[in-house]
Order: structure tokens, then C-alpha cells, then sequence
């Protein structure tokens, strides 16, 4: 089956990275995936965001023009694309950030306190981990051991923030 | 080897080296930089290699053809509008029989136009570019996997026919990620084309040069250009087919729209639809035969390609009258998705009454 997550935020937050793990993980587990970064006159502390796709069979588009899931991890993200998501998807949204009202009753919304958890865990940078881990969990689109196994090659030249970030991971993985 | 995730640009790099790539020449233009970048970090720091950013396109296919006069394997990069620029050099590496490769990792035009992914020089591309009667090699890609693959052979073919090799990919196939393994290690000694100029010492001059005078010398550089034209038809065009066995229509496509539309063509499967695809590879080469021959037997076309219609030139030429052919295209820099181009298969399919 083919499951395509976009992930979206500020520049800065970490989405690009994010949406890079879960590709290397699903790459991990045998799985056909493109990572596709969105591009344009993008700027630091503007949004950005990626698409996943994720299958068993070939993929024929790396573009995500309806995803199943949504990470978004702001406001302005969180606004532009609760409307992207298909009915029955996951819309998984960084409450910290995030106090847009969903209109939509027809999609799953997951809350994540990402920010305020990465905090109590001493380094706020880890939000994007924080939120990884709570994805992993309910998405179940990729196994945690391949996201920790991408997460340590991503990590590879900086291996000072693998424990940090290892356990942002997984205090987002189980928060449900 | 294990797979890595790669973005295409960056593929296109590590091929390059590996395929004993000496020279890279770049100049910046979204969406083709990650290959600028590659090199810059990898090419540069391996022994006897050169990267340079040069000041301009223009002066970047020079250093080109500079280095092809000496015999490395030589390459640059750009995308649309960086391309046109480059075509004047284009067409002097092809009137002196020189090796080259050329990646186009094309956006939205004409003009400026957008840096999003289009296929938009196809024209460009295989009716040679520049000035003068000359053809260039021309590969589309459709994925990570087969930018890696398509630039070792790109750099076969060049010295192979001593031509220039464009890589016709786009904006998307650039940007994105997918896992890629690399058939071949960078090679131990650099190879060196023979009969090119590094020095004459007990030797007679070569001489290289773009201008000739004499009318009926240039005719029959010409004509011998164009022999060699028609062994690399006989012996390089390259096609791929799907599903075509018992289609009542088939898709014409390439590069990323066909990997669209063999998508689309997958679920009108599942629904029962008579559908194939064909998929030039080789652009320049066209494979004008196996459409021929599928026109045998096959009387519906649709040409579906990213730009007003331009492939659908050729699948004209090669189907002579023999099927009809429909276009459907998204230009400008608009990429349709798999739903949208089954959409227009199925309307085709059942307007012609073809269940």
C-alpha cells in the first residue's frame, strides 16, 4: 500500500530531517520511498516542508497532492494543510505551536506537546524527535529499531547529539 | 553495496566520478545545485581532478570542450535557461567530434520561467540545440536509481561515437530521494580518450578546430557526422515497454511523466482497462521502430508529457498515419498526479469505445 506523510514547519524546525528519518527508515526495512523536499524562495525562519511516500510497489509520484498523514509542527502549517489530508488520514500537530481551530471532522488529529516535552527533556531543538517518535507509534507506517537505526547514520558525524536525540525519540514514542 | 538515499543531483555526481569523470564545470541554477555541491566536495579533493565554478554557463561549456580537447571526461551541468546558454559550445564539441556530458535537469520555461519541474526542451534536446546539422545523445531518466545508471552510460557513449551526451532529466528527479546502488568503483587510473592533444613531442601536429573553410570539406564532415548518426540509431536506441501484449491503447511517455503515468496505467489495470505504456529512453535516438511495429496491432496512442506537446512530434513521424494519436500535456511547471492522467486514459479509452 502506498502512504504518503507530508511534514511541515518553520525552516529551522527540523522538518526536512524528520521526513529524511522516516525515509531512511522505511529504506531500512525493504520498502520503495522518495523524499521529496518542497523547494522554492524559501527563507530561514520562513516555512518548508516534504513529502514521504512510502510502498511496497513502485512509486509513481513523489509528489503528495492528498497525504494520508500530516505532521504539521506550526500554526501557518497547520492552517494551510488540514485541507491536504485525505478523509481517514492522521493529522498529527505540535500543540505546543499550535493553537488553530480544526474544522474538519472527517481525519484523526493527534496531539503532540512536542515542544514543551523536548523542554522537560532539556533541549527544545529535539521537538522534531519528540514528534518522530509519536508518529512512529501511531502511524505504524515504519518499526521504531529502523528510525533509531536511520537516526544513528543521519546522526553519524555528530554522534555528541545521538543520545539526545535518541531519547527525544522515544519519549515521543511513548506518549501513547 | 548497500542501497543509500541520495537526492538525483548528488547521484548524478557520485556516478560521475565513479564513471571516471575528470573535469566538472558548473555554474549555479535551481533545481540542479546539489550536483554543483556534490562536486565541489567530492570531485575536488580526489587526485588530478578539477572542479570549477565558472564565471558564466558560456564559460563552463568552454572549460568543457577545453578539457574533452585533452582527453578527460568532462562534464557540466544546469537547467533551462543555463542550457540555451550553453548550446553555442554545444554545437562547436559536436562539429569537433568531442566527448562530452551535459545534464539538463529541466524547469518551467520559456523565459526564466519557473524552477519547477517541467520537460519543456525536448525540442532543444534532440534536434541538436545549437546551430548547424548535428544531433546529440539524448537519455531520460525516471528515477534516482537510473540518473546514476544513464551518466556511466553517458559517459560510454560520448567517447564511444564522440559526441555530446545530454541527460534530459528534471526539477523533481533532481530534488528528490531514493535509495541508489552504484554498479561500478571510481576507477584506479583516470581514463584518457587517444588521438587528443597532450602535446606532439615525437609526433606529428593534431589539429582540433571548429572552421573550415572549403565548402565541399565541410560537406563531408557533415556526412560523416551523420553516418556516424546512423550507427549509433542502428545500435543505441533504447525503449521500454509495459503492460502493451493485449492493450487496445497505449501511453507514449517519458522521464517523470511516464513514471506518472505507469502508475495511472497500474490502477486502470486493476479496473479492467486495456492500457500499456511505452517509454522512450533513448529521446534522441528515437525508437521510431517499435512503434511501428506496434501499430500492427495498436491503433490508439495518447502522448502525455510535462509541456505543450512536443515528444508527440515524434510518435507522429514513427506512426506515420498507421494509429491515432491524442496529447494530453501540463506545462510551466506543473506536476499532474496519477489519478489526474488515468482520468484522461479512461475518458480517451471509453470515448473511442474501446471496452
Amino acid at each position: 500500500m502506498l502512504i504518503k506523510t507530508l511534514v511541515a514547519g518553520f525552516g529551522g524546525q527540523g522538518v526536512l530531517s524528520m521526513g529524511l528519518n522516516l525515509a531512511e527508515a522505511a529504506m531500512l526495512e525493504g520498502k520503495n520511498v522518495t523524499y521529496l523536499p518542497a523547494y522554492g524562495a524559501e527563507v530561514r525562519g520562513g516555512t518548508a516542508n516534504c513529502t514521504v511516500a512510502i510502498s511496497d510497489d513502485e512509486i509513481a509520484s513523489p509528489v503528495a497532492s492528498s497525504p494520508e498523514f500530516v505532521i504539521a509542527m506550526n500554526q501557518p502549517s497547520a492552517v494551510k494543510f488540514q485541507h491536504h489530508i485525505q478523509s481517514g488520514g492522521l493529522f498529527f500537530l505540535n500543540s505546543s505551536l499550535v493553537e488553530a481551530e480544526i474544522i474538519r471532522g472527517d481525519i484523526e488529529i493527534v496531539n503532540v506537546p512536542a515542544n514543551k516535552i523536548a523542554e522537560d527533556l532539556g533541549n527544545p531543538r529535539t521537538a522534531n524527535m519528540v514528534m518522530l517518535g509519536a508518529f512512529t507509534k501511531k502511524s505504524g507506517v515504519v518499526e521504531l529499531s529502523n528510525v533509531s537505526e536511520a537516526l544513528k547514520h543521519i546522526l553519524s558525524a555528530k554522534k555528541k547529539l545521538l543520545d539526545l536525540n535518541e531519547k527525544a525519540l522515544l519519549a515521543g514514542y511513548n506518549l501513547f | 553495496m548497500a542501497k543509500i538515499l541520495m537526492d538525483g543531483n548528488s547521484a548524478i555526481g557520485e556516478a560521475a566520478i565513479r564513471a571516471g569523470c575528470q573535469c566538472y564545470f558548473g555554474y549555479p541554477i535551481t533545481p540542479q545545485n546539489e550536483l554543483t555541491e556534490y562536486m565541489a566536495t567530492h570531485l575536488s579533493r580526489r587526485k588530478r581532478c578539477a572542479f570549477v565554478q565558472a564565471e558564466s554557463e558560456v564559460a563552463a561549456i568552454n572549460m568543457v570542450y577545453g578539457a574533452s580537447v585533452a582527453g578527460a571526461r568532462a562534464m557540466t551541468s544546469s537547467s533551462s535557461p543555463g542550457i540555451s546558454l550553453k548550446q553555442e559550445g554545444i554545437s562547436y564539441l559536436a562539429a569537433c567530434e568531442l566527448p562530452a556530458v551535459i545534464v539538463n535537469m529541466q524547469r518551467g520555461g520559456p523565459g526564466l520561467g519557473s524552477i519547477s519541474a517541467a520537460q519543456s526542451d525536448y525540442f532543444q534536446a534532440t534536434r541538436g540545440g545549437g546551430h548547424g546539422d548535428y544531433r546529440t545523445i539524448v537519455l531520460g531518466p525516471s528515477s534516482v536509481q537510473e540518473l546514476a545508471d544513464m551518466t556511466m552510460r553517458a559517459f560510454d557513449l560520448a567517447d564511444k561515437y564522440k559526441i555530446p551526451v545530454i541527460i534530459l532529466g528534471d526539477g523533481v528527479l533532481g530534488q528528490m530521494k531514493e535509495p541508489v546502488e552504484f554498479s561500478r568503483e571510481a576507477p584506479a587510473v583516470l581514463p584518457i580518450r587517444e588521438g587528443s592533444l597532450r602535446g606532439a613531442k615525437g609526433r606529428p601536429s593534431r589539429i582540433i578546430k571548429t572552421f573550415t573553410s572549403n565548402p565541399s570539406e565541410l560537406e563531408e564532415i557533415n556526412w560523416s557526422l551523420f553516418r556516424r548518426y546512423t550507427l549509433i540509431k542502428k545500435e543505441e536506441t533504447t525503449c521500454e515497454s509495459f503492460m502493451i501484449e493485449d492493450a487496445r491503447l497505449v501511453v507514449v511517455a517519458f522521464g517523470i511523466a511516464a513514471r506518472i503515468a505507469k502508475g495511472a496505467i497500474k490502477n486502470l489495470r486493476s479496473e479492467g482497462l486495456k492500457v500499456g505504456l511505452f517509454r522512450p529512453v533513448t529521446l534522441w535516438p528515437f525508437p521510431d521502430e517499435p512503434l511501428k511495429e506496434m501499430s500492427k496491432t495498436i491503433k490508439q496512442y495518447l502522448v502525455f508529457e510535462m509541456n505543450m506537446g512536443q515528444m508527440v512530434e515524434d510518435v507522429q513521424l514513427a506512426l506515420a498515419g498507421r494509429g491515432e494519436v491524442a496529447f494530453y500535456g501540463r506545462p510551466g511547471g506543473v506536476i499532474p498526479n496519477p489519478s489526474e492522467v488515468a482520468r484522461v486514459i479512461s475518458r480517451l479509452y471509453y470515448q473511442k469505445g474501446l471496452k
